[in-house]
């Protein structure tokens, strides 16, 4: 094996913790091995030597302290919880009483009945199936390491000295080392252990600064001083990297930079075009948790949360309850902007696997099979659980209900009925619900959309799914490579639907969304406008630049390209048209 | 002294943040309480024998409390339980 020269680029992949780019100079931060000596401690001395492990735990819970009023400042109170746990660790039991037992009653050393503790800890935390669980080990160890070092006597380490821009190595980050990190000139880190879920990475995140952990061996593959670059992008952390190489990589992180701020800087800015023209930008969501997303990305709302995500994970069917907690946390969190409530669009071979057997077959076909509301209306108890739930959680918020997998009227009146009866069933039990609730539906079975014009007589608001419509209509999979490349979303076909459904729904004076993966198409955007819709509803990360899509766009130039797509939409047209008008 | 099994109804188990949030419910109690998991047992009021349980989304959690305040240790465990169904 030849050693490599000292100056030798070296490239090292990891795990994103943090996106971003960092360059600097190495700066290693020292690992303390838990393995201390252990000698005997004379009866005389037993006393003092429980008093010095005391003083020690007093010391790391002042320092830790100190940590969480900083990460309090500079992130909030949801973050400075994390501290919480280390603190609990802390005060466990296994050290405050244990710890002082192994000393007074095998006569050992404080450390050394420390890292007893801890390591027995670990090794029960090593063995766990989860990944999650795994990884505490390190938040036990990080808080064992912080009262050895207090039992050692060593001055932390610090961050603040740091006098040029610098990337943090180290085999593991604690919280507390990585708050400081906000320090002027850490600009970035790179650890040998840790993964997405560890609390370091979460606050990394938060803090913005770039970061790549699970390096393996990067502590001791880097020397103090070697100039290196972290991208929290790709994982990616180079050591030694050419002068061009810095170039690029100073480049990228300033158009990145720069891009961030845009975005930032458009988030409370509405989805307006040049000429005044608004639509409502909205995001799809699975779960709650995600609400928090939506907002900081700019959106306006949930223009489709998926409650299939209820029925997954889980060996029993869920009860009402389960759905009004989730559907009354989104309502209240999103607020004051709505929420569209898909009811339940799941196939029969998941009711097979929540132990709900009732004359569920498989089906050949799933796809033209009992699916959407056909399956809702087949097991009316199971839908009206959700329907119940959903009008019970619209005080919370603003609530609407939105039924998939529609194909004609008789459908929608029998899952509004359902819907109505539903509203007596509470008015006689004297719940409350939103009495003006808004009912509508999904137009993604071609046959709604041809008899749309009955439809929105009914519905109060129509929101087009076009994954669904465009397989349904187009009759092509896409995902089986023969065919896909007859899946078009600008076929002739579809825009005359999806105008159909717009003129449609206007002409009734009802307002029309759309929820696909089309949405979200920046080619598309200019005809998406120019038909009309009044919302486009994408996944919350697609948001900020759609929205950036629209407002550079003028509603005139929008129209008049849609009015020339109608007149010949060809493929062939329709595609020169687009070019023509990204190129204006 | 009671007895009573609850779910663990946290879709990523009891992790750091909700064991925390137990153990800190459960130091309001003079009451003695053990968590036991299959064979495994620990003091409710350890973060890492809650940890070391590593109780999953949906594991079965015996808990045995043994006190003067051990009706209430089991009220607000009730309490714990349900409202953590619908955190992830």
């Amino acid at each position: 094996m030849t050693v490599p020269a000292a100056d030798e680029t070296r490239v090292f992949k990891g795990i994103s913790a943090s996106p971003g780019i960092a360059i600097g100079r190495a700066f290693l931060l020292e690992d303390m091995d838990l393995a201390v000596g252990r000698w005997m401690v004379p009866p005389e001395a037993v006393k003092a030597e429980v008093s010095r492990f005391r003083a020690a735990v007093a010391d790391t819970r002042k320092e830790m302290l100190g940590t969480q009023q900083k990460i309090l400042k500079l992130l909030g109170k949801s973050h400075a919880n994390l501290i919480e746990a280390y603190l609990l660790i802390l005060e466990d039991p296994l050290i405050s009483k244990d710890v002082v037992k192994a000393i007074t009653q095998n006569r050992v050393n404080a450390e050394y009945a420390l890292s007893e503790a801890v390591a027995g800890a670990v090794k029960t935390l090593e063995a766990a199936s989860d990944e999650y669980f795994r990884e505490r080990r390190h938040d036990v160890l990080d808080v064992g390491r912080k009262i050895l070092l207090h039992l050692l006597g060593h001055e932390p380490q610090s961050l603040e000295d740091l006098s040029e821009p610098s990337v943090i190595v180290a085999r593991n980050l604690t919280p507390s080392d990585t708050i400081h990190m906000k320090a002027q000139f850490a600009e970035g880190f790179a650890t040998d252990i840790g993964g997405r879920t560890s609390h370091t990475a979460i606050l990394a995140n938060s803090l913005e600064i770039p970061a790549v952990v699970g390096l393996h061996e990067i502590s001791r593959r880097v020397r103090p001083g070697d100039m290196m670059i972290v991208d929290g992008h790709t994982g990616t952390v180079i050591v030694n990297p050419t002068p061009d190489v810095i170039d690029n990589y100073r480049r990228e992180r300033d158009i990145r930079q720069q891009e961030r701020r845009d975005l930032e800087r458009l988030r409370d800015q509405p989805a307006q075009t040049k000429d005044g023209r608004r639509v409502v930008l909205a995001a799809n969501i699975d779960a709650p948790s995600e609400v928090k997303n939506i907002l900081a990305n700019g959106a306006e709302g949930v223009g489709l949360y998926r409650t299939e995500f209820i029925y997954l994970n889980r060996k029993e069917l869920p009860s009402e309850e389960d759905h009004y907690q989730f559907y009354a946390k989104v309502a209240q969190s999103v607020l004051p902007h709505p929420v569209i409530i898909r009811t339940l669009d799941i196939g029969g071979d998941k009711l097979l696997d929540l132990g709900f057997s009732q004359d569920t077959k498989s089906e050949p076909n799933p796809f033209l099979g009992l699916r959407g509301i056909r399956l809702a209306l087949k097991h009316e108890d199971l839908f009206r659980s959700q329907l119940r739930a959903i009008l019970r959680a619209s005080v919370h918020g603003k609530v609407r209900i939105m039924f998939p997998m529609v194909s004609g009227l008789e459908e929608f009146r029998q899952a509004k009925r359902a819907v109505e009866s539903c509203m007596e069933e509470l008015r006689q039990k004297k719940v409350p619900f939103d009495e003006k609730i808004e009912v509508g539906l999904m137009i993604e079975i071609p046959s709604a959309a041809l008899v749309v014009d009955y439809l929105a007589q009914e519905a109060d608001f129509m929101s087009i799914g076009t994954n669904d419509l465009i397989q349904y209509t187009l009759a092509v999979d896409r995902v089986n490579d023969e065919v896909s490349h007859l899946y078009e979303p600008l076929h002739p076909a579809i825009l005359r639907l999806i105008h159909q459904t717009v003129a449609a729904a206007h002409a009734a004076g009802k307002w029309v969304g759309m929820c696909g993966e089309m949405a979200a198409d920046a080619d598309v955007t200019p005809i998406l406008l120019g038909l009309e819709l009044d919302e486009l509803s994408v996944s919350p990360s697609l948001v900020p630049k759609l929205k950036k899509n629209i407002r550079d766009l003028n509603f005139a130039d929008c129209k008049a390209l849609t009015q020339d797509v109608m007149k010949d939409p060809t493929r062939d047209n329709v595609q020169k048209l687009l070019r023509r008008f990204r190129n204006r | 002294m009671i007895e009573r099994t609850f779910t663990v109804q946290n879709k990523m188990g009891l992790h750091a943040r909700p064991a925390a949030m137990l153990v800190q419910t459960l130091q309001k109690f003079d009451s003695q309480v053990r968590l036991r998991k299959e064979d495994q047992e620990v003091d409710g009021k350890s973060i890492m024998g809650i940890l070391t349980l590593t109780a999953e989304y949906g594991s079965a959690l015996t808990v045995i409390a043994e006190g003067m305040d051990e009706q209430g240790v089991m009220d607000s465990l009730e309490r714990f339980f349900t409202s953590q169904a619908h955190e992830e």
